[in-house]
């Protein structure tokens, strides 16, 4: 496991935009019990592989107009119970991470998995989250 | 923020796509490749005897990944005839 101390500036780039931090299952259970609009979650990582981009690329894509109404994120690796329970709610889906879910109205009606963040710019991955905002909740935004 | 992979192919890190000259498609995550060999880590395969169609498994991995069947499979360079990423795939 990585250093806390390390893996603080990964979880402060999201925590620094709105994003909630669910570090217990009991964070996530709280989080996940308001079905009311839509939220994002992301489940974050050291890896910069993949990571490196998707921080940068959720921060430009909530820049778009239409956009999740809650936010919240677990780090894989670090919060080993959250993340658990976290992929508790897309359990047919291979874990990975980093990765994203979408949800409306408490149903999950997106997912990236870590492959289609691998070697994409910062710029790809916020194109791809932008045309799913779009297209997953242009119909229930406010 | 860089990653922490130094030393490695290009691929490291990279969830890929190889095939072989049997027909069998592995995906996985890449951790390293040479002259000698493929080494994927939390990888899975498709047979062409396999109930779903290649094409539909690939689709699948596509949109969601795969499961973690072998946590690191070693496969013969000889053997592979095709290496591509697993996010290039056209949907």
């Amino acid at each position: 496991m990585y250093s806390p101390l390390m893996v603080q500036p990964m979880r402060e780039e999201l925590s620094s935009i709105g994003f909630q931090e669910l570090r217990t299952a009991e964070d996530v259970e709280a989080f996940m019990a308001d079905k009311s609009g839509s939220a994002l979650l992301v489940v974050n990582s050291v890896c910069g592989c993949a990571a490196g981009q998707a921080r940068p690329g959720v921060r430009a894509a909530l820049a778009a107009d239409i956009k999740p109404d809650r936010l919240a994120t677990v780090f894989a690796g670090q919060d080993a119970e959250a993340t658990a329970r976290v992929r508790g709610y897309f359990a047919d889906i291979p874990p990975s991470s980093p990765s994203m879910a979408l949800f409306n109205q408490g149903e999950l009606v997106y997912f990236v998995p870590r492959h289609r963040i691998e070697n994409r710019s910062a710029e790809q991955v916020a194109e791809d989250l932008t045309q799913a905002f779009a297209r997953e909740l242009a119909a229930t935004a406010p | 923020m860089g990653t922490f992979h130094q030393g490695k192919s290009e691929l490291h890190g990279i969830t890929v796509v190889v095939e072989t000259a049997a027909g069998d498609v592995y995906v996985g995550r890449c951790e390293d490749e040479d002259a000698r060999a493929v080494v994927l880590l939390d990888a899975d395969m498709h047979r062409p005897t396999d109930e779903m169609s290649r094409e539909d498994y690939l689709q699948r991995a596509y949109r969601f990944g795969v499961w973690n069947r072998f946590p690191r499979l070693e496969l013969e360079r000889a053997e592979v005839t095709a290496i591509r990423q697993l996010g290039e795939l056209a949907t």
